[in-house]
């Protein structure tokens, strides 16, 4: 019967431009209109994960570069100098191209994945989906906003061909070193071509932001109410709004940044004597430069952890048969950690010569962040308890999702506490720190909602076994990589060195080095395996055969296996409850579509 | 020969566990789905217990195994040091048991309410109570470390004692440079505009200013009289460098344009440091905390703590670079530009020579 079901949808829907009486029913779609400058949510969000893992594969790769280096700096790798020649002069990774990959490693993987490979994929996915719309609020913007990302994308693979190669200051670019050409060859054509990216992405990312605000706030299906939305959607929300309000200010940084490059300016240069002259800039302050970064810098990392806070909230309440736990302190800290994320950013700075008094009131709201982290936690833990535990991949990813962001989240109170800073700043702790809570837990929240959402994309299931691999290579060796890297930072040992030989106190770690790159090959290896899974499962994969495969409350589960543009055939559904009733008076699951029987208990 | 037999070994290894978990999945539509999915349900939540109690032990392991091998906690060679090796402690504390509760619960939950057929999960959607526990406590323990940090930070960022020594640390593309105040103990002006390698005067100096006269400026090492605190003026002259003290714990930005300080007191010299490690090498290193262009894994500094004596004796062969950059220069029309240390005492005697040298500017 669920044959004949799927047969019927996989028809109906394509035939959607023959006369449906719903949407876009006047449109001939095209392959072009249909695959390329698609203004279906879905497709977009397809196209989203996709730029979004060919940009992890070279944003991994970059990282595999420079493990060799650091774990086997003595070394001679051949095939190094045959690939990248003149930037691996006799197999060795020459200090140029390893600042540049370094800063490329950490701009693809923070910006172009984690950033809007991820609330790309999974706002645009789930946002009309779970609210109960036909498609986002504009869609046209919403393709505008691929394309944007893809440009920009472009333009940032193009300056990975440039002569004096990309931008290689760090991912944070800070001047006077990357507005000054004689500072380093990354500073030259490279910076421009970064600064021209990033101005695309942040049109990209506000097209984007303002469009899945808007879809939230007036498009949610009749009985949706806020307090009825999936946590999902919450997230997605409070990403947005974080998104639209702090990366227009990096785009005013970066624009002060390109004057002070290009135009004489004077923004952020001031006193400075380079290269055997003085330059002829007085009065800038290099510091204001941080200050406009950190100011979307720090919501950036909340831009990238909160869309995988609710994708773990939503899968982890599905396979625990169980309710999320505390749903309105779940939208609360949510909404906590999006106001307080303004608040923070100058705990980047504590050793800029800010003033300690500052200092301190920046201690003072950063510790505070832990306050809803924690309770988010300790939710997570006792929605698993006493539940009934089905352990797809996306729920384990949601596990080992919590258990990283504990690691990565305590070290947080290290470093927010100035005094410990002081120390630790700029060391191997912090690269520790942000890789375990938002490198390695966003990438875990973001595969369990690969693997979970998979097949409503595709109407088919990855394999479960490569899953099951992937999964259990990548928590041990991420725990393997970062976990000794804290011992590095204790030992005071700088990030961005890529020779420690010559250093009394940071030459004791060879051998660790060594096991950290080796973990990290495997890792990458792992992941290679990941996209193969991913694509072979798009066309080979087990085919869904149920409407609602793990039997999950929200409305994306009530529409066709294969949804055609429109989402729903005839009417959108109404919505009658929450999203958690799992378990709720013997039943194993209610959808948000069934009313209050007359004998249910309240919640 | 080697890469590709690696790259083939790798393809190998892929392609078979592909096969085998393609045969797996088949092997699954034959057993029943079902029966599959529980098998492997009951393999991933006892994955799930052995990942936790390896783990912990792999956290006591790598705490033991590298544990000596980094600064430990308490062995700082500073006074402020030792402050935050404290602070260090007792978040480790907080955090580490935070950490093992947290780690537990949730492996040993995923394990215990695996699913299993007689199981109903409990509906359980809030309470109010214990929302209002954990948020309450974290929200104590923040406090408490907090305020300890706070008290610390001031204490660190507060003013210089009065009696403190001045040094000046200058960062460049990749090299650190020092300037010591001389006798009147005051560091002279200087401007940025007047960098001269050439002229002998690399961190721009005004020779007009008297206070200037008997400055002493040094490629290193950094000179520390143990026990004596010690105010560094930390600058920059083209990009933004840090001055980083790991066995001192400290760590402060160069900023160009915007000069910044940071004081403590040394509390072992180098020697002591020496017997403590047990490495004949030891020596005090400045790492360049921040991005500072490609050399920056080579700007490397050293600092010699040393006993007031030995401070005094070296102190007494340098001299101050006045002499070097326009006493001798332009003495003879010819002009040697290598510094002669012979004259080592002649701070005095070049400070009269002073209106003579407008001519820098």
């Amino acid at each position: 019967m669920s044959d004949t079901l799927h047969t019927q949808h996989e028809s109906v829907s394509h035939s959607l431009h023959a006369g449906d009486h719903h949407v876009h029913a006047h449109h001939k779609e095209t392959f072009i209109t249909k695959y390329i400058f698609s203004q279906d949510h879905k497709t977009i969000s397809k196209q989203f994960l996709i730029t979004g893992i060919v940009w992890a594969i070279i944003g991994g790769l970059f990282s595999v570069l420079f493990r060799l280096q650091l774990g086997f700096p003595d070394q001679q790798f051949p095939i190094l100098e045959t690939l990248f020649g003149q930037w691996a002069e006799g197999g060795r990774i020459k200090p140029d191209f390893y600042y540049a990959i370094v800063t490329m490693h950490g701009t693809v993987l923070i910006f172009f994945v984690l950033t809007q490979g991820l609330s790309g994929t999974f706002s645009n996915l789930l946002i009309p989906l779970q609210v109960g719309a036909r498609d986002m609020a504009s869609p046209m913007m919403n393709m505008l906003s691929y394309w944007f990302f893809f440009v920009a994308s472009i333009v940032m693979v193009a300056s990975l061909f440039l002569q004096t190669g990309p931008a290689s200051g760090g991912w944070t670019v800070y001047p006077p070193l990357s507005a000054l050409a004689q500072a380093s060859p990354g500073s030259k054509a490279g910076m421009d071509y970064w600064i021209i990216s990033m101005a695309l992405f942040v049109i990209s990312s506000l097209l984007g932001n303002l469009n899945y605000i808007a879809t939230i706030l007036n498009m949610r299906t009749k009985g949706m109410s806020m307090t009825r939305v999936p946590l999902t959607i919450w997230a997605f929300l409070f990403t947005a709004i974080l998104g639209a309000l702090s990366f227009p200010v990096l785009l005013s940084g970066l624009i002060l940044l390109m004057f002070d490059r290009h135009a004489g300016t004077s923004f952020y240069l001031s006193d400075i004597f380079i290269a055997g002259a003085a330059l002829p800039n007085e009065g800038g302050n290099a510091i204001l430069y941080q200050h406009l970064f950190w100011f979307l810098g720090h919501p950036e990392v909340y831009i990238i952890i909160l869309p995988t806070m609710g994708i773990v909230s939503e899968v982890m309440s599905v396979n625990a048969r169980k309710p999320i736990f505390g749903y309105i302190a779940m939208v609360f800290s949510l909404c906590a950690i999006c106001v307080l994320a303004f608040l923070v950013w100058a705990h980047h700075m504590f050793v800029s010569g800010l003033n300690p008094f500052l200092g301190s009131v920046f201690v003072l709201l950063t510790l505070l962040i832990a306050i809803p982290s924690a309770i988010k936690v300790f939710n997570w833990l006792t929605t698993l308890w006493r539940g009934n535990l089905r352990f797809t991949p996306g729920m384990l990813f949601s596990i080992g999702f919590v258990s990283v962001f504990i690691s990565g989240g305590l070290t947080g109170i290290w470093l927010g506490n100035s005094t410990i800073d002081i120390h630790l700043h700029d060391t191997m702790f912090n690269i520790a720190h942000f890789h375990l809570v938002m490198g390695v837990a966003a990438f875990l929240g973001m595969f369990a909602g690969i693997y979970h959402w998979f097949p409503k994309m595709f109407g088919r299931y990855m394999n479960n076994t490569l899953a099951y691999i992937h999964f259990w290579v990548t928590m041990i060796g991420a725990y393997l990589i970062f976990w000794p890297m804290h011992y590095q930072g204790f030992a005071g040992m700088p990030r961005r060195y890529l020779d420690k030989s010559s250093w009394v106190s940071f030459n004791q770690f060879n051998d660790l080095d060594a096991m950290i790159s080796v973990v990290t090959i495997i890792v990458f290896a792992v992941q290679l395996m990941f996209v193969f899974n991913f694509f072979y499962s798009i066309y080979k994969g087990k085919r869904v055969r149920t409407l609602n495969p793990w039997n999950a409350n929200t409305l994306e589960w009530t529409t066709p296996i294969k949804p055609g543009h429109g989402n729903w055939e005839g009417e959108i559904p109404e919505v009658h409850r929450w999203a958690y009733d799992y378990s709720k008076d013997g039943r194993d699951f209610i959808p948000q579509t069934e009313p209050i029987g007359e004998n249910e208990s309240s919640h | 020969m080697h890469t590709f037999l690696i790259i083939a070994i790798l393809l190998l290894g892929f392609i078979i566990t592909f096969q085998i978990a393609r045969a797996t999945e088949l092997v699954s539509i034959i057993q029943g789905e079902e029966r599959t999915r529980k098998q492997s349900n009951r393999i991933n939540a006892v994955l799930l217990l052995v990942f936790l109690i390896v783990g912990l032990f792999g956290v006591y392991w790598t705490h033991h195994t590298l544990g000596d091998k980094i600064l430990k906690f308490g062995t700082s060679a500073s006074d402020h040091g030792i402050k935050v090796d404290k602070m260090m402690t007792y978040t480790l504390i907080a955090t580490g048991v935070v950490f093992v509760i947290t780690q537990v619960l949730l492996f040993w939950y995923s394990f215990k309410y695996r699913e299993r057929d007689d199981r109903k999960a409990y509906y359980f959607p809030h309470n109010n109570k214990l929302e209002m526990i954990w948020t309450v406590v974290p929200a104590i323990v923040l406090t408490i470390l907090i305020s300890f940090g706070l008290v610390y930070w001031y204490q660190i960022t507060g003013a210089a004692p009065e009696n403190a020594a001045t040094v000046e640390i200058v960062g460049s593309q990749f090299k650190w440079e020092y300037r010591y105040p001389g006798k009147d103990g005051v560091l002279g002006k200087k401007s940025y505009k007047l960098i001269d390698e050439a002229k002998d005067n690399p961190l721009g100096l005004i020779w007009e200013d008297a206070a200037a006269q008997d400055d002493i400026v040094s490629g290193g090492p950094m000179y520390l009289v143990v026990n004596k605190p010690v105010r560094l003026v930390i600058g920059a002259k083209d990009v933004i460098h840090s001055v980083g003290l790991p066995h001192f714990r400290l760590k402060m930005d160069a900023v160009p344009g915007t000069p910044t300080t940071l004081w403590f007191t040394p509390i072992k010299t180098t020697k002591d440091m020496i017997k403590e490690t047990g490495n004949e090498n030891f020596v005090f290193e400045i790492a360049c905390d921040q991005m500072c262009g490609n050399g920056h894994t080579g700007m490397r500094g050293e600092i010699m703590v040393v006993t007031q004596e030995e401070y005094d004796q070296w102190m007494a062969t340098q001299k101050p670079q006045y002499l070097t950059a326009v006493v001798e220069n332009q003495a003879p029309p010819a002009a040697a530009p290598v510094a002669d240390s012979t004259a080592a005492n002649g701070a005095d005697s070049a400070a009269t020579t002073a209106p003579d040298s407008t001519s820098t500017k």
